[in-house]
């Protein structure tokens, strides 16, 4: 009846969070946790199937017109009364995507949603003994496990490192926890007292060999954490959440792979994919070969792109599917395409 | 445009031949160091005679910064745009849709078919035309992009944006090369040679407008290659079953399901649809007409794209395109192929942002002392009919009529005895040779 278009494309129009829609979600409240933290209340599409504390959703959202995919930790319980989940987003410098939510993003806006995943989770059965180790952003899993699980843990450290009080995102929250007694929390405020090692926390929590840890900040920090704990043999203890930097080394030319086609080539920064594809027998989809038909636009998977009629950079992080032109774009990097 | 681009292809090309033109990328910057203006054999002139090559680099520069402009302002607004059209088109059909289900009532099946025909025309112009060129692929929306939209129309997606983005786009108004240089059964230059079939084509131009989106199917179906041989047997037939496919569900909505919704209004939505389709036919063949046939749009001979730079090429797509004038409601209902000039230049800017550069493009045409072809929609319509008609006649034909009505009946005559000679030639050698 509605050929060449499905239904489901005139019922997105009057109820794009119903069942068996795409998964959708609408921001119903942004609430800022610190100056630069906010919160994003969500109510999601009907076919949102829940989560675990500790696990992320990835989030799409269009900024200037474009849309971008970005993970984030869900920070709330996990089954609110009025079925909203909420994320937590630290607009990070430079971060277009972060400083969009934070600043620019307001109620009633329509995003697109993933259901949550990732394996940063607590046990079934809560540990007895367990260390919390955060810094910055990295708190938002654990405030996700604190809000759902902290019942079932008996003795709980949180190790957090800020810049300043005001910078702890959920400040007020962890500190009414450790008032309480519930938790025992240690802040670290780096722009005065620098930047926490991981044998302070040794240090200041000695019991730390016997504990279940989720340590999750910036990559330095787990990394160091990961050799400590392997040095005693107790990897397995130590569980990690990796927020990768989106930085991508973005220069002339690259190593480009065509996974599909089990093809790996070095590329300089000025052949066009397509020919640098081709040239090493890819059966490369092609048109016009001067930008204007879109024949040979193929999904980058991972990696950046220069556009050689103006030299912008197209980029893509894991689990994205970004359109390019390979006739007009030039490897800026390492580029996994999916050819 | 990089001069790096070009240095990349040299390496590979000494030992293994290469095809010419399909091999490697067509973004050349080479300088030819002087330009020889075209020869006709119509004897038109070059209207490109007076430009250097520097000024020719020079007009692809001033519109490369146009370009680059529009994309750095490219944003939130323009996706704003594009979703409300579409909201906005679906809601117009699927409206007009429900109220022909009771099209047994005349101010229905009127409200009804006016609704579904706008719908259509926009489904098919400022949205489909559009989207299928890659003018939104930039906002990354998996369900308004070029490699997953479908529309509303005998021709499936992929075959045409091969035809039309790969083929017409690539080589327009280069005659051999752009086949909707009168869609291979019209002639609409001098420069293409005549032959006496083309006696018919103010006939088989006016079929076609009513039938245009079959026309288009067949059209991008290669037929007229496959007649002659030269397709291959096995991408047609896969081809063709695509194309009947398609055929099949757009009748099967339009003609079966929706009328037979409509209960007892059967016949009338069945009407309304026929209707819908039968004006949007006409009205997207007089859009296109004016695209490229009106009077004053030039052609290009193969040869002249050899080695072609950016610059040529773009010079080429301004003198190959003619505009439309109008109100925004015109340029909205063509799809802004009104500016068809701006679109040939840019095919894959956002189509909402034509309007605004097209001052722009005109005052660099005048500068350069290169025609602007543009008209309101009545007088591009009557001009390209004309073209249309008068060259369904030899060349000179039409002056000669007017000056010398006796020696047109002569050479007439000539030309028949001509054409007969040849046919009777062909027939008899052909004879000749089964009885041999």
């Amino acid at each position: 009846m509605t050929t060449p278009l499905v239904p489901a494309d005139y019922l997105d129009l009057v109820s794009p969070l119903r069942a068996g829609a795409d998964l959708r979600g609408r921001i119903v409240e942004v609430r800022m946790e610190t100056r630069d933290a906010a919160t994003l209340v969500i109510k999601p599409g009907r076919g949102w199937r829940g989560h675990r504390p500790g696990q992320y959703v990835r989030i799409g959202v269009d900024v200037d017109g474009v849309r971008n995919w970005r993970a984030y930790s869900l920070t709330c319980p996990t089954a609110a009364p009025d079925g909203c989940i909420t994320v937590t987003v630290k607009a990070i410098p430079d971060g277009k995507v972060s400083h969009h939510l934070v600043r620019e993003v307001t109620a009633g806006t329509m995003i697109m949603l993933d259901q949550a995943a990732g394996d940063f989770t607590l046990p079934h059965e809560s540990p007895r003994k367990v260390l919390f180790f955060t810094a910055g952003s990295g708190i938002t899993p654990v405030i996700g496990m604190l809000r759902n699980a902290l019942e079932g843990m008996q003795d709980v450290v949180l190790h957090h490192s800020a810049p300043t009080a005001a910078d702890v995102i959920f400040g007020a929250e962890l500190r009414a926890l450790a008032a309480q007694g519930r938790i025992r929390l240690i802040e670290r405020h780096t722009a005065t007292e620098g930047m926490v090692t991981v044998d302070d926390v040794a240090a200041l929590v000695p019991d730390w060999e016997q504990r279940q840890t989720w340590a999750c900040g910036p990559t330095g920090l787990l990394d160091a954490a990961e050799e400590h704990w392997g040095a005693k043999g107790i990897a397995d203890q130590l569980h990690t959440e990796r927020f990768r930097p989106t930085v991508l080394a973005t220069g002339q030319g690259g190593t480009v792979t065509f996974a599909r086609s089990g093809v790996t080539l070095e590329s300089d920064g000025a052949t066009p994919l397509l020919d640098a594809g081709e040239n090493a027998g890819v059966l490369m989809p092609s048109g016009c070969r001067m930008g204007i038909c879109f024949g040979c636009v193929v999904p980058l998977r991972e990696g950046a792109v220069r556009d050689l009629r103006n030299g912008g950079i197209t980029t893509a992080a894991p689990g994205d599917a970004v359109p390019i032109q390979t006739c007009v774009s030039a490897a800026a990097g390492t580029c996994d395409i999916d050819l | 445009m990089t001069t790096a681009v070009t240095q990349t292809r040299t390496t590979d090309q000494r030992s293994v031949p290469q095809p010419p033109a399909r091999d490697g990328s067509r973004l050349k910057v080479t300088r030819p160091a002087a330009r020889v203006p075209q020869q006709k054999p119509s004897g038109k002139p070059d209207p490109t005679a007076h430009l250097g090559p520097q000024q020719i680099e020079q007009l692809g520069k001033e519109l490369d910064a146009i370009r680059e402009e529009i994309l750095a302002s490219r944003g939130a607004s323009d996706a704003a745009y594009i979703r409300k059209v579409i909201k906005a088109q679906r809601t117009l059909e699927m409206s007009s849709r429900a109220v022909l289900l009771f099209s047994l009532f005349p101010p229905a099946w009127l409200l009804g078919t006016t609704g579904l025909t706008v719908a259509k025309i926009l489904e098919n112009m400022e949205i489909g035309h559009n989207v299928m060129h890659g003018q939104w692929d930039w906002m990354r929306d998996p369900k308004i992009h070029s490699q997953s939209w479908e529309w509303d129309h005998a021709s499936p997606a992929d075959m045409w944006k091969h035809s039309h983005n790969e083929l017409h786009h690539t080589y327009t108004n280069v005659i051999g090369r752009d086949n909707d240089l009168g869609y291979g059964i019209m002639r609409v230059d001098e420069d293409q040679r005549w032959v006496p079939a083309y006696l018919g084509q103010p006939l088989y131009n006016f079929v076609n407008a009513c039938l245009f989106e079959y026309g288009i199917a067949a059209y991008d179906l290669e037929i007229g290659k496959h007649l002659k041989g030269r397709k291959n047997k096995e991408t047609f037939r896969r081809d063709g079953k695509k194309v009947l496919h398609k055929i099949r569900q757009q009748i099967t909505k339009d003609y079966v399901v929706h009328p037979l919704l409509s209960g007892p209004s059967f016949l009338a939505t069945l009407g309304a649809n026929a209707t819908a389709n039968l004006v949007r036919n006409l009205w997207t063949h007089s859009v296109i007409m004016c695209g490229h046939f009106p009077e004053g749009v030039q052609t290009f001979a193969k040869s002249s794209i050899e080695g072609e730079t950016r610059g040529e090429w773009y010079l080429r797509q301004m003198l190959g395109s003619a505009n439309i004038s109008g109100s925004k409601t015109m340029h909205l209902m063509t799809g802004n192929l009104s500016h068809q000039i701006e679109h040939h230049l840019f095919p894959d800017l956002p189509s909402n942002r034509y309007a605004e550069i097209s001052p722009k493009v005109r005052d660099l045409m005048e500068r350069y002392e290169l025609r602007y072809v543009t008209g309101p929609l009545h007088r591009q319509v009557a001009s390209a009919w004309k073209q249309v008609i008068m060259l369904s006649l030899p060349n000179g034909t039409w002056e000669t009529a007017k000056s010398d009505p006796s020696g047109v009946a002569k050479r007439g005559a000539a030309a028949a005895a001509h054409y007969g000679a040849k046919t009777a030639t062909r027939l008899l050698r052909r004879v000749a040779v089964r009885t041999v």
